[in-house]
């Protein structure tokens, strides 16, 4: 073997190495803190008012409704960040207030189980894959 | 024999660090399902980590899949292991389209198949039309650019439909079978087609099964 195919062979060997020690510590190491798909931090108004964060998990309620239900009976734009929901509307009756009435799901006096999130988040969609998505917004 | 064994050999020790990490990374890189207090968002000293159900408990229950929030929602929707409400009021009208959409006819990747059917299972027409895609087939240009930046298709996949990840599932029909039900669907209606094929066409609808006897 030449002096250049050791080293070269050297270099493959470590390469390996280093490869494996990557592995093994992904493979062991508890996954980090991450949202689950699809959740949605509403903090437009919410920390401006002095509430922590809504956060909204898509998967939750599309188990029991679907997709139109809130996106075009509800009225919910599509688009993240293009709805202007303020509690009067919930009280009211109008976006989440449609179903949260203490009839199909928790009143709005449960307010801690919805204003759940961290201080500081900004809104957007969370739990999102590597592309430029609204899932990187 | 033995040379068989010591190649054998020679190929594990050197090779099976590196199958381990090829098949360790994906695993790993895999998001799993945290619990509510572990999930980034929400505050776990607050009171809602400790009311909340925790997204494994449910989903682990449904199709699983590799993607997004490892469900196949339209495999759970289908064998009924969920039964998600398509109106609140009893006077909504749901509208449902099945027509199937050949788009990227004329691009590099395999054609798309674009099911409506499935779509208006969970979507309004209105959820889409007109603002993100004309009804006209081939009146909207569909660029995987815009997708990728959360337009288009992207508005949802990307963000709680399934990943950009996943680029079979929508490009999964190759170009000669895509051309041969189109020319297949021109015989049958008498429409012949167009000398240059656009870049997105109605599929012809499937034939009628026959009537029992």
């Amino acid at each position: 073997m030449t002096r250049r195919a050791r080293q070269a062979d050297t270099g493959a060997s470590r390469l390996r190495t280093v490869l494996f020690a990557i592995g093994l510590a992904f493979a062991l190491v508890p996954a980090p803190a991450a949202a689950e798909y699809g959740d949605v931090v509403l903090n437009r108004y919410a920390e401006k008012e002095g509430m922590r964060p809504v956060v909204f998990p898509h998967w939750f309620h599309r188990i029991r409704f679907r997709c139109k239900v809130c996106h075009f009976e509800l009225g919910f734009k599509m688009r993240a960040g293009s709805n202007e929901v303020k509690m009067n509307d919930i009280i009211e009756g109008r976006f989440c207030g449609m179903c949260h009435d203490g009839q199909i799901a928790w009143s709005v006096e449960n307010c801690d189980l919805c204003h759940s999130g961290k201080a500081g988040l900004p809104p957007g969609i969370f739990g999102g894959h590597e592309t430029l998505g609204p899932g990187r917004w | 024999m033995r040379k068989i064994k010591s190649v054998t050999h020679a190929f594990l020790s050197r090779q099976l660090p590196v199958l381990i990490c090829l098949i360790a990374l994906p695993v790993a890189a895999q998001q799993q399902w945290q619990p509510i207090a572990n999930d980034g968002l929400r505050d776990p000293a607050g009171p809602a980590v400790k009311v909340l159900q925790p997204p494994g408990e449910a989903l682990s229950q449904l199709a699983p899949d590799t993607a997004g929030n490892q469900v196949r929602w339209v495999k759970a929707l289908e064998q009924g292991q969920i039964h998600p409400l398509s109106s609140l009021h009893a006077d909504t009208k749901i509208q449902t389209y099945e027509r199937d959409m050949l788009l990227n006819l004329r691009g590099g990747m395999p054609v798309v198949r674009f099911p409506h059917g499935i779509h208006t299972k969970w979507l309004d027409c209105s959820n889409c039309h007109d603002h993100l895609f004309k009804k006209q087939a081939g009146a909207t240009k569909i660029s995987m650019f815009l997708i990728l930046q959360g337009e288009q298709c992207g508005v949802c996949h990307g963000a709680v439909a399934f990943p950009l990840t996943e680029c079979s599932r929508c490009h999964s029909t190759k170009r000669e079978d895509a051309l041969a039900e189109l020319t297949r669907g021109a015989a049958e209606t008498g429409v012949p087609l167009p000398a240059t094929l656009p870049t997105a066409m109605a599929a012809p609808l499937p034939k009628a099964p026959e009537p029992a006897k």
